[in-house]
C-alpha cells in the first residue's frame, strides 16, 4: 500500500491550522477592481477616463472546510474575484485575509499564500505545460517551493494514482494525448501537488460532457474529505452548484446580491435577481415548460453599472428609491442580502416595516 | 410534395472523414425526420455526431475530405445531389443554420442589416429599400429593442442575447422552412438562455418552422423540443417523443445521462451516478454496440452485433439489444432511498 502510505503524509492535519475551526479560512473586505479602459488623449491629460467596474465592492468569507459556490451571469465579477484572491493581479483596494492573517504581510508573505491556495481553470490544455509531461507539471509546483525532484515525482505519481489515472500508464503521457476529463484530472492533481488549504475552482467541471462531469465530481467531494480542503468552486450552472456548495454566494455586476447556505438560497431566494436566474433554469419537466423568461434583455455593461440597486432596470419590484440608494447586505438569520426590500426603513414599499406601520 | 411528408427526412447517413491517418466514421446510419412544425432536439456528447449530422444536411464540411452517403431529403430537395449553384439557392432560402456562436457566423465588417439585406437580395429580386424593410420587420420579429438603429451596428456592439437574436433574424431572412440550431444557447447567460429558447419556440409556432436542434444540454431541449433523438458513436440510439424518452428512458445511455445529472432532486453529499469510461474512438468504432464497454447492461451478443431499432410504441425507439432489462430502470432507482 504505497500509494495509502504516501498520500497519509499529503494529508490536512500538516498543515498549520492557526485560528481553530470557528475562524474562517478567507475573509475578503471592500475588494475592488477596475480596469481602465484605453484612454483618449485628453482623459489622459486629465486623469479621467472610464474604467470597467469589474468587481466593486465584495465582502464575503469563506469557511473552514466548507465549499462556497460563486454563481453570476458573465461581467458579474466572479471569475476577476477568483484572480484577485489568486493574486494573479492586484486587487485596486480591498484586504484579503486567510486565517487571520493578512495576504502580502510578513506573517503571510504572498509566496507560502500561493502555495496554501490553488486553483483549476475551465480550460484543461491551456492551463497545462504542452512540453512537460503531465507528471513533471505536477512535480513542477513543489520543486518551485523547495521540495527535492525525486520527492516531488513520488507525491505526483501517488496524487495521479489518487485522481483515478493509473501512474504506471499515465505518468509520462503529454497533455495532448488525454482527454477532457483525464486533463482535468490532471489539473486537479497539480492544484493538490503543493498541499493546499483552498482550492478555487473556476468553471472546473464546466467545459465537460456531463457523464464525465459527474466522475470529476464525486472525485472533488472524495478529495476534499480525503485533504480536508476548502473549496470556492465557480460556477454558471446551478446545478452543479446547488449540489456541490454547503453556502452559495450569488453576484450581479461586481457586487454581492445574495449569500446564504445553499438549500435555503435555492428553495427561498430573498434578493430579486436570485429569483430570476432560478426560475430561468429550464425545467426538466416536459409538462411544465416554461412560459415566460424571468428577465428581459441581457446584464448591464460593467463599464457604466445602474446608479443604486445595480439591479434595479432589470427588477420586477423596482421603484424610484431603488435608482437612488445602495443596498447594503445586511445579514439575517445567517443569510445576507443587497436588497431595499430586505433593508430596514430604507423607503421601499414591500419592505416589511413599511408594510407593518401601514 | 404532399403536407404530410416530413420537412426533413434523413435515411441511413454515413459520414467518414477521411482527412486524417485513419479515416473517422463520425456518422454511421442516422435515420431521421422532422415534420412542418415539429421541433426535434438532437442530444448527445462531444464526438457524438450530432453536429456532423446537423451539418451534413447543408453541406457544410469540406466536400474533398469528407464521404457522404445516404439519403437527405429536405422539402422535396435532394440535398446531396445538389450542384454548386442549386446549393446556395438552397442555403438560406430552404434552410438555414444557427450557431453557438454569432461573433463567428456574423461578419464583423459589415452591419448586422446590412448582412441582412445582401442575403435578402442574394435570393430574391427586391429593391435596396424593400429589403431593409423586411430586415426592420424581422428585427422587430426577434424582439430587438429599438430596432432600427441596431439594424446599423457591427455585431461587437451589440450584447450576446442581442447578437443571439440578429442571427436568428438574419437565418429567416428568406423565409426558411427548416431551421437548424446548432447549441444556439449554450454561449448565453441563464437569464438570456431562457428567452432565446422561448423565442425559437414562438418562432417554430406562428412559422410553421421544422426546427433541428443540436444540443448537450437536457434541460434547454425539454423547453424546446417535441421529440428527442439522442446520439451515441454516431447513431441515434434513441428517439421518441420528449415525455417519453425523458420519463421513460429505455436506452442505457439515455438512462445514464439522466442519472448523471446533478439535479435539484440530487440529496446532498449523495454520490452522482456516472458513466464509467469515455467515449468510443470514432477512427477505432467497435464491431457491436458502440456504447457496451460502458453499459452496465451489457451482455455477451452486445458486444458482437449492432443492434437495430426496437420499436417501443408511440413513436419511441431504441437501439438496444436490453430494452426489456431497462423498463422503468428510472422510477425504479428514483424510489430507492439515497
Amino acid at each position: 500500500m504505497s500509494i495509502g502510505m504516501s498520500v497519509e503524509h499529503i494529508g490536512a492535519d500538516i498543515h498549520g491550522d492557526r485560528g481553530g475551526p470557528a475562524q474562517p479560512l478567507l475573509s475578503v473586505r471592500g475588494l475592488v477592481k477596475h480596469f481602465d479602459l484605453k484612454k483618449g488623449f485628453l482623459e489622459t491629460l486629465t486623469g479621467g477616463g472610464k474604467v470597467v467596474r469589474a468587481v466593486d465592492g465584495v465582502d464575503f468569507e469563506v469557511l473552514k472546510g466548507e465549499t462556497l459556490g460563486v454563481v453570476g451571469e458573465s461581467g458579474c465579477g466572479k471569475s476577476t474575484t477568483a484572480r484577485l484572491l489568486m493574486h494573479l493581479i492586484d486587487p485596486s483596494a480591498g484586504e484579503i485575509v486567510f486565517d487571520g492573517e493578512t495576504v502580502g504581510s510578513a506573517a503571510l508573505p504572498l509566496r507560502e499564500y500561493r502555495r496554501q491556495v490553488q486553483m483549476v481553470f475551465q480550460d484543461s490544455y491551456s492551463s497545462l505545460n504542452p512540453r512537460l509531461t503531465i507528471q513533471d507539471s505536477i512535480a513542477f509546483g513543489p520543486q518551485v517551493h523547495g521540495v527535492p525532484r525525486r520527492e516531488a515525482i513520488t507525491r505526483a505519481r501517488d496524487l495521479l494514482a489518487r485522481v483515478g489515472l493509473e501512474p504506471r500508464r499515465f505518468a509520462e503521457r503529454w497533455p495532448h494525448e488525454l482527454s477532457g476529463g483525464q486533463r482535468q484530472r490532471v489539473n486537479i492533481a497539480r492544484a493538490l501537488a503543493s498541499e493546499p488549504r483552498l482550492v478555487i475552482l473556476d468553471e472546473a467541471v464546466s467545459a465537460l460532457d456531463k457523464s464525465v462531469e459527474a466522475q470529476v465530481l464525486n472525485l472533488l467531494m472524495d478529495l476534499k474529505d480525503e485533504f480536508g480542503l476548502t473549496y470556492l468552486f465557480i460556477s454558471h450552472d446551478l446545478h452543479v452548484v446547488r449540489y456541490i456548495s454547503d453556502r452559495v454566494m450569488v453576484m450581479y455586476l461586481g457586487k454581492v446580491a445574495e449569500t446564504g447556505p445553499a438549500e435555503a438560497l435555492f428553495d427561498d431566494p430573498l434578493h430579486p435577481y436570485t429569483r430570476a436566474l432560478l426560475s430561468s433554469m429550464p425545467s426538466m419537466d416536459p409538462d411544465r415548460r416554461t412560459e415566460e423568461a424571468p428577465l428581459a434583455g441581457d446584464p448591464p455593461n460593467p463599464i457604466d453599472p445602474p446608479p443604486g440597486c445595480r439591479f434595479h432596470t432589470r427588477c420586477p419590484f423596482a421603484e424610484p428609491v431603488c435608482a437612488e440608494r445602495v443596498p447594503a447586505l445586511e445579514e439575517r438569520a445567517g443569510r445576507q442580502a443587497a436588497c431595499l426590500i430586505h433593508e430596514a426603513d430604507a423607503g421601499h414599499s414591500r419592505n416589511p416595516t413599511a408594510i407593518y406601520a401601514a | 410534395m404532399n403536407d404530410t411528408s416530413p420537412l426533413i427526412d434523413v435515411r441511413d447517413l454515413r459520414v467518414v472523414f477521411t482527412g486524417g491517418k485513419k479515416p473517422v466514421e463520425a456518422v454511421n446510419g442516422v435515420d431521421l425526420t422532422v415534420a412542418r412544425g415539429e421541433s426535434v432536439a438532437l442530444i448527445g456528447e462531444s464526438g457524438s455526431g450530432k453536429s456532423v449530422t446537423l451539418r451534413s444536411l447543408l453541406r457544410l464540411h469540406p466536400e474533398r475530405r469528407t464521404r457522404i452517403s445516404g439519403g437527405i431529403r429536405i422539402a422535396g430537395h435532394d440535398v446531396l445531389a445538389l450542384g454548386s449553384r442549386p446549393l446556395a439557392d438552397y442555403r438560406g432560402k430552404v434552410a438555414s443554420m444557427i450557431f453557438q456562436e454569432p461573433l463567428l457566423a456574423l461578419d464583423p465588417v459589415y452591419t448586422v442589416g446590412a448582412q441582412i439585406v445582401e442575403s435578402i437580395r442574394r435570393h430574391e429580386a427586391v429593391s435596396r429599400e424593400e429589403a431593409r424593410k423586411r430586415a426592420l420587420e424581422l428585427f422587430e420579429r426577434v424582439r430587438i429593442p429599438s430596432p432600427a438603429r441596431r439594424l446599423d451596428a457591427y455585431p461587437h456592439e451589440m450584447s450576446g442575447g442581442m447578437r443571439q437574436r440578429a442571427m436568428i433574424a438574419l437565418a429567416l431572412a428568406c423565409r426558411p422552412q427548416v431551421l437548424l440550431a446548432d447549441e444556439p444557447t449554450t454561449a448565453l447567460d441563464a437569464t438570456v438562455q431562457i428567452q432565446i429558447l422561448l423565442l425559437l419556440r414562438e418562432l417554430q409556432r406562428e412559422l410553421g418552422l421544422a426546427i433541428l436542434f443540436v444540443t448537450h444540454d437536457m434541460g434547454a431541449a425539454v423547453e424546446v423540443a417535441d421529440r428527442f433523438a439522442v446520439m451515441y458513436g454516431g447513431r441515434i440510439v434513441e428517439e421518441g417523443p420528449t415525455r417519453e424518452v425523458i420519463r421513460n428512458p429505455r436506452h442505457p445511455y439515455t438512462l445514464a445521462l439522466m442519472q448523471a445529472r446533478a439535479d435539484g432532486a440530487m440529496t446532498k453529499g449523495a454520490r452522482l451516478a456516472s458513466i464509467p469510461g469515455s467515449p468510443p474512438d470514432l477512427a477505432n468504432l467497435p464491431a457491436g454496440c458502440a456504447f457496451a464497454e460502458r453499459c452496465a447492461y451489457a451482455r455477451e451478443a452486445c458486444l458482437a452485433t449492432r443492434p437495430e431499432a426496437v420499436d417501443l410504441g408511440t413513436g419511441h425507439r431504441a437501439r438496444c439489444l436490453r430494452t426489456d432489462a431497462t423498463a422503468h430502470a428510472l422510477q425504479h432507482t428514483e424510489a430507492q432511498p439515497a
